[in-house]
C-alpha cells in the first residue's frame, strides 16, 4: 500500500474534513458572539461605542492584523472544506431517489451549504461596506471625545443602515446565519466526538438559543434605526 | 386491501432502470411486506413475465439481508422494524407504495432491488476483526469485562449491517455502520490491543469506498431498525482524533 504522511491521512479523510468544520466552526461562532455583544453598545449612545470601536482600531497594528487574519484564515478553511464536502456527498449518491423523504432532519441541517453560501456573500459585502467602506465613504465621520479624536462609528451605523436594502439584506443575512447556527453549534460538538445522549438534547437547544439571541442583538440594530429609535447625532 | 405499486426494475448493472407500476387486489391486512411481494411475483410468473429480485433471507429481523426503500424510508414506516417485519397494516388501503433499492454510489444495484453491499465487508476486512489464535472456544468468564462495558459492545453488536443508514443519509454516509461495528470491538478487552489500527484502517477504507462523509442529520438513527445509537458516532470521532495524534506523533518522535 502506498504510504501517505499520517498529517495528510488525517486531513484528507472524511473525519479530519469534520474537524476542521467544527474548529474553525467553533473560532467564528465566537467571533459572531463578540461582535454582536460590540454592535449593541449602540443602545447606550455614540460615546459608548465609538469609545469601543476605537480601542479596537488602536490595537496594535500586529494583534489587529494578526487577529484578521486568523480569522480569514478561519473562513477560507470552513469554506474550502465545506465545498469539498458538498462535493464527495453529491457524489456519494450519483442516484436520487424518486420518492426522497426526511425522516426527522432539521430544515438548518439540511442547508447548511446555501445558507453558508449566502452567508458568505454577505461578509464580502459587510466588509466592503464598514471595513473597506468602498460602497459609501464614511471616512470623514468624525468623533470628539474630551478632545480625543476618533472615527464615528455610531454615525457610520447610523448612515449605513439607513439605506433600507442594506438593512433588510442584513436582517436576511443575519436571519441565515442563525439559521446555520442553530445546527452549527450541535453539530460541532458530535463532530469533536463530544456528545452522547445525555447531552445531545442540551447542545441542540443551546445551539438554537444562542442562534435567536444572535438574531435578535444583530437585527435590532437595523430595526431600531430605521424605526427611528437610534437617532443620527445633531449636527451630522 | 387494494394497493398500487410503483417498483424500481432494472435488468442489470448497466441498465438505467425505472419505476414499473403494478396493481394489487385482495391484500390481506395481515400479510407481511415480503409476502406481499411474493404474491406480485406468483401473478407475474404466471403471466410469464420476469419476477421482481429482491433481498430477503431470515425474514425474522436479524440477518440484515431485506434492503427495500419503501416511500422514501429504508425498510419503511414503521420504526424499529427491517421491510420483512412490515406488515400491510402499516399502510393504507387505496395507497400507492414506491419501492426503490437502497440508493449509494458504493452499492452497485445488481438488479431491480437487489444492491450489492460488499463495500461493507471490505470496511470489516480492513478491521473488523480481532487477531487471537483459533481453536476451542475460551472460558466464557475467563476475561473479566464490566458490566457497563459489556452493555455498550451489545448494543453496538445489535447492528445487522443492513446497511439502511447509508441509504437514510442524505449523503450516503457509513458513519453509523462502521462506528457501532468499531466501537463493538473497541470497548472490550479483547480489541482493545488493535484499537489504533482499526480505527486508522477500517475508515480509510470507508473513505476510500466512496462513501459519504457525515454531517450529523441523525436520519441514519431514525431509521436503523436495530436502534443503533449515534453516540457511536460521536465515540468513533472522538476515538479517531486522538488514534490519529498519537499516529502523528509516533512518526514525528
Amino acid at each position: 500500500m502506498e504510504q501517505i504522511s499520517p498529517f495528510k491521512r488525517l486531513i484528507a479523510s472524511s473525519l479530519g474534513k469534520k474537524y476542521l468544520m467544527a474548529l474553525t466552526g467553533f473560532v467564528l461562532v465566537g467571533f459572531v458572539i463578540a461582535h454582536m455583544l460590540g454592535n449593541i453598545q449602540i443602545f447606550l449612545g455614540p460615546e459608548a461605542i465609538n469609545t469601543y470601536a476605537s480601542k479596537l482600531q488602536n490595537l496594535p497594528i500586529a494583534i489587529k492584523w494578526g487577529f484578521r487574519l486568523f480569522l480569514l484564515t478561519a473562513v477560507a478553511i470552513h469554506v474550502w472544506t465545506a465545498v469539498l464536502l458538498t462535493i464527495e456527498n453529491k457524489q456519494a449518491r450519483p442516484n436520487n431517489y424518486a420518492d426522497e423523504k426526511t425522516v426527522q432532519a432539521s430544515y438548518a441541517s439540511r442547508t447548511m451549504p446555501i445558507t453558508g453560501l449566502i452567508v458568505l456573500c454577505f461578509i464580502i459585502f459587510h466588509i466592503l461596506h464598514y471595513t473597506a467602506q468602498v460602497i459609501f465613504d464614511y471616512k470623514d465621520l468624525h468623533y470628539d471625545l474630551n478632545g480625543e479624536h476618533m472615527h464615528d462609528v455610531y454615525s457610520m451605523m447610523v448612515l449605513g443602515f439607513s439605506h433600507w436594502w442594506v438593512s433588510i439584506f442584513y436582517i436576511i443575512a443575519m436571519g441565515l446565519l442563525c439559521m446555520h447556527l442553530s445546527h452549527g453549534i450541535s453539530s460541532m460538538f458530535q463532530s469533536m466526538g463530544w456528545s452522547n445522549e445525555k447531552w445531545r438534547g442540551v447542545l441542540k437547544i443551546t445551539a438554537i438559543l444562542i442562534g435567536a439571541v444572535l438574531f435578535i442583538g444583530f437585527s435590532s440594530i437595523p430595526v431600531a434605526i430605521m424605526m427611528g429609535m437610534i437617532k443620527p447625532i445633531i449636527g451630522h | 386491501m387494494r394497493l398500487k405499486l410503483k417498483v424500481w426494475r432494472q435488468k442489470d448493472q448497466l441498465d438505467s432502470g425505472r419505476l414499473v407500476d403494478y396493481q394489487m387486489d385482495n391484500i390481506s391486512e395481515d400479510s407481511s411486506f415480503l409476502e406481499m411481494l411474493d404474491l406480485l411475483n406468483e401473478s407475474l410468473v404466471e403471466k410469464g413475465d420476469e419476477p421482481i429480485a429482491f433481498d430477503h433471507d431470515c425474514r425474522e429481523g436479524i440477518c440484515g439481508m431485506c434492503s427495500l426503500t419503501i416511500n422514501g424510508i429504508p425498510h419503511g414506516p414503521e420504526k424499529l422494524t427491517t421491510a420483512c417485519q412490515l406488515h400491510m397494516r402499516s399502510f393504507k388501503n387505496g395507497e400507492t407504495i414506491t419501492i426503490e433499492p437502497f440508493r449509494s454510489k458504493p452499492f452497485k444495484i445488481t438488479k431491480d432491488l437487489i444492491v450489492d453491499r460488499s463495500a461493507f465487508d471490505k470496511i470489516i476486512e480492513a478491521g473488523g476483526f480481532i487477531s487471537v489464535r483459533t481453536g476451542s472456544a475460551p472460558d466464557g468468564n475467563a476475561i473479566p469485562i464490566s458490566k457497563s462495558d459489556s452493555d455498550y459492545a451489545m448494543d453496538a453488536a445489535a447492528c445487522i449491517g443492513c446497511a439502511a443508514c447509508v441509504a437514510a443519509c442524505k449523503n450516503s454516509s457509513a458513519m453509523l455502520f462502521t462506528s457501532a461495528k468499531i466501537s463493538q470491538l473497541n470497548s472490550l478487552p479483547q480489541g482493545k490491543p488493535e484499537k489504533d489500527r482499526r480505527l486508522l484502517s477500517m475508515v480509510s477504507e470507508m473513505d476510500r469506498s466512496g462513501f459519504g462523509n457525515c454531517t450529523n442529520y441523525g436520519e441514519c438513527h431514525a431509521v436503523c431498525p436495530k436502534g443503533i445509537s449515534v453516540d457511536f458516532i460521536a465515540n468513533l470521532n472522538r476515538d479517531y482524533a486522538k488514534a490519529s495524534v498519537k499516529n502523528l506523533l509516533k512518526t514525528i518522535g
